[in-house]
């Protein structure tokens, strides 16, 4: 499987998109870039369309409208493969779906295997090695089920990058775990944006997004209201929403 | 009276009743008789071993090959009906409906004799057992898409967005990540149709039979008219619950592991 890569197209770019659940528009009209390497975080309210924006991304929803080009290929486009652009994509979910029938390693190396055609062994050594970047090599034999709920984000996150992907999009990465696990996801995540990762984060850890994030977009209504440098965009917010936004969530 | 007295009351009268109704049965039963339709030892012995080497053996060819072909069958139409195509999933249903709601027999006479009547040139493998197995598995693939299909919806959706999103084709996700889960689930449902499958090959016992092909009903109901005994059925009836016994202890045991692991 070999897909035309344009090595100097940067790796998302959205146009004019919009996307329709039945009569509901939820994305009304966004555009949108990822630069090499940039760290993008999108805040908004629940509801206001991030996950929906991201799962465009990888055609995870169908666009109603617009474009979406990765690394320069239209995705929209029917004759497009787009098996072939997801492995460039590695996605992480709130609820980490890992595969609960297979171990850390199997769950690690079945795409690789299946998808890429690696040998087992070529495999094997790949998991191994990003096992050891999340920290969690002890774990390769275990069953999911066995592990914390921040230790199998973390698995989840090598799962992805055993793909070697060329970006990664994480929906509310540590949504679902608890307050004393989120810590050790995000450091993984830091040091995944330090290494030159090109990486969207839907999140609400809004120190992460001041610390680790090259821009922050907030979404409301399914639009961009307002990007930025995370200082800026944190501290002094132009719109009166975003202001709104970053003060109902700092009472909490 | 007591409450705890009244219950004992009650409790002993049960009793007695039970005690009284065996005891007229045993003295009004005529015990000779019994014996001598249903427990004649030496027809019994006599059966030996061709209702365990043939009929037995039969039995569980039809009820396997009947399986595997409801299966593979089930699968397809579970996967039709999942289907975004909606011709696919008009088709499942009419399926699915069609040959629930028809008696067995029916559909078994039909593919078994039916059809070569309608083309006499056609001929299906194993005369008109074959096409009795073909029938029957026809049927059972009705009643076990909808388990199958229970079982795909069964595992959450987050998985196959995982596995698509790893670049996985809709195939490949199925094969190897929604599948096995779904199997997992439904073990227990699929070995409850293959007990019901080996009591409805007893269904076949109206298809023409040699002494080699009669499956266990047919084997039994035979002796029985030839001998003119009631025995045969009787030891028939114990190899069925043979069979049939230790699988429904298997779903059972099966069913308290699955609701343990969630
Ligand atoms: N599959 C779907 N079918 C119908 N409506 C949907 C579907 N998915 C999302 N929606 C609706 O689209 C809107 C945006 O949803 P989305 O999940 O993108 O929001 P979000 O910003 O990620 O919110 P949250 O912070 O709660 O995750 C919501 O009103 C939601 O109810
Ligand atoms: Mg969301």
């Amino acid at each position: 499987m070999s897909i035309q890569r344009d090595e100097t197209a940067p790796p998302i770019q959205i146009r004019d998109l919009h996307k329709y659940f039945g009569e509901l528009e939820v994305l009304r009209g966004i555009d949108f870039e990822v630069k090499h390497g940039e760290v993008v975080c999108l805040i908004g309210p629940s509801g206001s369309g991030k996950s929906t924006l991201l799962r465009c991304v990888n055609k995870l929803e169908e666009p109603t409208a617009g474009k979406v080009l990765i690394e320069g290929i239209d995705i929209t486009d029917p004759e497009t493969d787009v098996d072939a652009v997801r492995t460039r994509i590695g996605m992480v979910f709130q609820q980490f779906n890992l595969f609960p029938h297979l171990t850390v390693l199997r769950n690690l190396r079945i795409a690789q295997r299946r998808v890429l055609g690696r040998d087992t062994a070529e495999a094997t050594r790949v998991a191994e090695e990003m096992l050891a970047r999340v920290g969690l090599s002890e774990k390769i034999d275990e069953h999911p089920s066995r592990l914390s709920g921040g230790q199998q984000q973390r698995v989840a996150i090598a799962r992805a990058l055993c793909m070697n992907p060329d970006m990664m999009l994480f929906d509310e990465p540590t949504s679902a775990l608890d307050p004393e696990l989120i810590g050790e996801v995000l450091d993984v995540m830091r040091e995944l944006a330090e290494a030159g990762m090109t990486m969207v984060v839907v999140t609400h850890e809004m120190t992460f997004a001041l610390q680790v994030a090259d821009r922050v977009i907030f979404m409301d209504g399914g639009v961009i209201v307002e990007e930025g440098p995370p200082e800026q965009l944190l501290r002094n917010p132009t719109h009166e929403r975003t202001q709104r936004f970053l003060r109902a969530i700092e009472i909490e | 009276m007591k409450r705890s007295t009244r219950q004992k009351v009650i409790r002993y009268s049960l009793y007695g009743v039970l005690v009284l109704v065996v005891a007229i049965f045993a003295i009004f039963a005529d015990w000779e008789r019994i014996g001598r339709s249903f427990f004649n030892v030496e027809i019994a012995v006599d059966m030996f071993p061709e209702v365990l080497t043939v009929a037995a053996r039969n039995t569980i060819t039809y009820t396997a090959l009947a399986f595997i072909f409801g299966l593979v069958l089930a699968l397809v139409l579970a996967l039709m009906k999942l289907s975004s195509i909606k011709a696919y999933r008009w088709l499942a249903i009419v399926y699915i409906e069609l040959f629930r709601g028809l008696p067995a027999l029916v559909t078994i006479i039909f593919v078994a004799f039916a059809i070569p009547i309608a083309f006499p040139g056609v001929s299906i493998p194993g005369g008109a057992l074959g096409q009795g197995t073909i029938g029957l598995g026809i049927v059972a693939a009705a009643y076990m898409s909808e388990t199958i299909r229970a079982g795909i919806e069964a595992v959450p959706r987050g998985q196959m967005e995982a596995a698509r999103s790893l670049g996985m084709s809709w195939g490949k996700a199925m094969t190897y990540i929604i599948l096995p889960q779904a199997f997992r689930i439904i073990i227990p449902p699929l070995t409850n149709e293959l007990v019901l499958l080996i009591k409805d090959t007893s269904l076949f016992f109206v298809l023409g039979t040699t002494p080699a092909t009669k499956e266990l009903t047919k084997f039994g109901r035979d002796l029985m008219n030839s001998k003119f005994n009631g025995t045969p059925l009787i030891v028939i009836a114990l190899v069925y619950l043979a069979i049939t016994l230790p699988l429904t202890y298997l779903v059972a045991r099966l069913e308290k592991r699955t609701a343990a692991a969630r």
